[in-house]
């Protein structure tokens, strides 16, 4: 065994266990009672607990075409804040990410950064716009090495069009992620349809144009035996059928955003543009279900939809506004807060709600390995026991539409090892230059 | 008053105040000289992001009569429709030193925003937001059905006991929006009439009934039938199947009206679709109010005003 060039001391692991993780060339050394090593840097982590690296499955990094919102340097800055140390990178940037040179370019900004690993996420139809299949396998074959999918943003609509996606991609073992949305029961939609919505005279967003396009795509899965992702589910009847189509042993997955999991749709009396998001904040009844559906299973995994918009297109009235909110930041809390602190799910689940499946549904290999001995680096050291008022000092990226600003949430990310760097250190981004060379000569040499 | 934005944040006292004070107005508009110093020095802006010509010579008229400054800032033409934002608009208005800003907007919520935004300082005026509400229309409604009801013994009464029937759109219709929570406070049932696609899905906890058969709501002899203009662009997507068959069913007609009695009250906000929701024989029928709604606009909106921008500023 080489020298240890980090030591974590007195870790709290996901099973419960107390350990010291010694980190050599960006891969876990050594898990247990570990002496440190002359010149070791020493990281105490007595009362913290530590996670594998956090895995976003659904990030909008905005980089290329929007990046006065946020860039890929920016947006990692923000994940690994956040305790993530690889986030997968929406196609609906501008150009789309649907040739494998755009997604190639991504990945490229990804290593770059330092901050996190970017794993690109291909669209499904040209430009997004529905009507002929982007090349998946060209994306797929890229450097990139592409397995999601996904025109996020906008639903895949077209049933035909779908079919032929879930097909093709069963060439590469490939899986479409979908924005299960009806685009005609939408039209117009600002915000949940229910009584809050009459009564703010906004137009609804019905839960039946979720689910719909959620039965349909399990049908097609099943039909074709392919593999969907169903990303931001938001509704009760949504986690219903997924549970029926996991029980009937079709091939889906789903995620829920944190969003999903704390706020409700009352939040809109404000008409404060910062809780405007697609899928639309919902009832009481629909956060108890996905919270029920995270808990049992159903619901795989949580992921941000980070969604950075500048200040200009919040700042106005509720059906002019965009729709979306910054995650990354505040994720793990809102998960201690709704999932851990109410007893639902211990630790070991967060780390594979929120680590080990999001890599394992993007085909990931690397990412959201167990910290055993072997394993990358990826390591997220959280302060349970603190709580913090959420605050604009506390996003990292470049945009602030959070709406968890002034809300008090659990737990803080002490410090983030990507690939064995520190990221994060006491609370605290690492500087870039340090960061990006530190990476490099990792990698260099894995 | 700091804000007028909905009729849901009035109480039965604020509700009878407002009508009480709009009651004082409307008999100044009686004397030879109907001009009142009162708000001499005060500066209105009309600020209206949509057309609405009624409305606004409505405020205008009101304002004027209190001796107020009137600026008129249509957006069509303007800076606006080259791009300029709320926020833009609302900070230029606060420069020029608007005391009251009356603002229509086609987004529901934007008299909000504008209030809570910090922006400007003035009192906000929602003069018809989105599909979202409209309350000086409510407050004039009210305070001409309580002139019909009470006569000149209107003041400090509510109108408890009474039913009003609102007819048509009431899914996009900021009028039944407003109307319903002002009725509610004053004392009075609401029913909601009109097509299933056209009246929302859920209304837990409004204090409305709703109904699909006009005919059976009429021979309940309601005290009062509030037709809503309807859009016939909601036919294209497919609210209804065809303006013969809308008046058909939800319509007042001759036959319909001549099934009222005598002393019930035929409302109707404006403009009217003449032959579509209402019949030209309804709607200059004696118990038609809609040529009183519009002087009693005047007078509600000069209250209105008034209280917003006379005396102590409550913040």
């Amino acid at each position: 065994m080489s020298t240890p060039t980090l030591l974590i001391r007195g870790a709290t692991l996901p099973d419960g266990a107390r350990a010291d993780i010694a980190v050599v060339d960006g891969v876990i050394a050594g898990v247990g009672t570990l002496d440190a090593s002359p010149g070791a840097m020493i990281i105490d982590a007595d009362g913290l607990q530590a996670l594998p690296g956090l895995v976003d499955l659904h990030t909008h990094l905005r980089e290329p075409g929007h990046e006065d919102s946020e860039t890929v340097l920016t947006g990692t800055r923000a994940a690994a804040a956040g305790g993530f140390t690889t986030v997968f990178a929406m196609a609906n940037t501008s150009p789309v990410a649907d040739t494998a040179g755009l997604v190639e370019q991504e990945l490229a900004l990804g290593e770059a950064s330092g901050y996190a690993t970017v794993q690109p996420i291909g669209a499904v139809t040209a430009g997004l716009a529905g009507e002929r299949l982007a090349e998946l396998g060209a994306m797929a074959s890229s450097r990139a090495r592409v397995r999601l999918f996904s025109d996020d943003g906008v639903c895949v609509s077209d049933p035909l069009l779908m079919r032929r996606a879930l097909e093709y991609v069963k060439a590469f073992d490939g899986a479409i992620a979908q924005h299960a949305q009806e685009p005609r029961l939408t039209v117009g939609a600002q915000m949940n349809e229910g009584e809050v919505a009459t009564r703010l005279g906004l137009a609804g967003w019905p839960a039946v144009a979720e689910e719909a396009i959620i039965a349909r795509d399990v049908l097609l899965t099943e039909h074709v035996g392919s593999r969907l992702h169903v990303c931001h589910v938001s509704t009760a009847g949504s986690v219903e059928i997924i549970r029926w189509a996991k029980a009937r042993g079709i091939d889906v997955t789903a995620e829920v955003t944190p969003h999903h999991l704390l706020l409700t749709e009352d939040l809109a009396e404000s008409y404060d543009a910062r809780f405007k998001v697609n899928p639309p904040l919902r009832s009481a009844e629909d956060v108890e279900a996905v919270r029920a559906g995270l808990a049992d299973g159903t619901i795989d995994i949580v992921a941000t939809d980070h969604a950075p918009h500048p200040e200009q297109h919040k700042d106005c009235a509720w059906p002019e506004a965009a729709n979306g909110m910054v995650g990354l930041e505040s994720a793990l809390s809102v998960v201690q807060a709704t999932m851990v602190d109410t007893g639902l799910i211990g630790w070991a689940d967060v780390a594979r709600v929120l680590s080990t499946a999001p890599a394992r549904i993007g085909r990931l290999a690397g990412a959201g390995a167990p910290l055993a001995v072997g394993s990358r680096a990826d390591i997220t050291l959280v302060d349970a026991a603190a709580t913090r008022t959420f605050a604009v000092g506390d996003l990292a990226g470049r945009s602030t539409n959070s709406p968890y600003l002034g809300r008090t949430l659990p737990g803080r990310v002490v410090a983030t090892l990507h690939r064995g760097v520190p990221t994060v250190l006491d609370g605290a981004l690492r500087p870039h230059d340090e960061v990006v060379g530190a990476v490099r000569s990792v990698t260099a040499h894995g | 008053m700091r804000h007028l934005l909905s009729t849901r944040d009035l109480s039965r006292d604020d509700a009878i105040h407002i009508l009480d004070v709009a009651e004082d107005m409307a008999d100044t508009q009686t004397r030879e000289v109907r001009k009142l110093p009162t708000l001499r020095g005060k500066t209105v802006v009309n600020l209206f992001f949509e057309d609405s010509t009624r409305t606004r010579i409505s405020f205008e008229a009101a304002a004027k009569r209190l001796s107020a400054d009137v600026i008129n800032f249509s957006a069509k033409g303007s800076s606006v429709s080259k791009g300029e934002s709320l926020k833009d608009t609302a900070q230029t208005l606060e420069e020029m030193g608007a005391d009251a800003v009356v603002i229509r907007h086609g987004a529901s919520g934007a008299p909000h925003t504008l209030a809570a935004s910090g922006w400007i300082d003035a009192g906000i005026v929602n003069a018809g937001d989105g599909t979202h509400e409209h309350p000086t229309q409510a407050l004039l409604d009210a305070f001409t059905m309580r002139r019909r009801i009470h006569g000149t013994a209107s003041r400090g009464r509510g109108l408890d006991g009474i039913t009003v029937a609102i007819v048509g759109d009431i899914l996009h219709s900021r009028v039944a929006r407003s109307n319903v929570w002002l009725l509610s406070a004053l004392g009075a049932r609401t029913v909601f009439v009109g097509p299933p696609t056209l009246i929302p899905l859920d209304l837990t906890g409004w204090p409305a009934e709703t109904s699909y058969d006009l005919d059976a709501t009429l021979a309940t002899q309601p005290e009062v039938v509030m037709m809503l203009r309807i859009q016939t662009e909601r036919m294209k997507d497919a609210f209804f199947p065809s303006p013969h068959e809308y008046a058909r069913r939800w319509g007042l007609d001759d036959e319909r009206l001549a099934r009222l009695g005598p002393d019930t009250i035929v409302m109707h906000p404006g403009p009217m679709n003449r032959g579509l929701e209402i019949s030209s024989r309804a709607a200059d029928s004696p118990q038609s109010t809609v040529r009183e709604q519009v002087a009693n606009g005047v007078s509600a909106r000069m209250a209105v005003l008034y209280l917003l921008l006379s005396g102590e500023r409550e913040d």
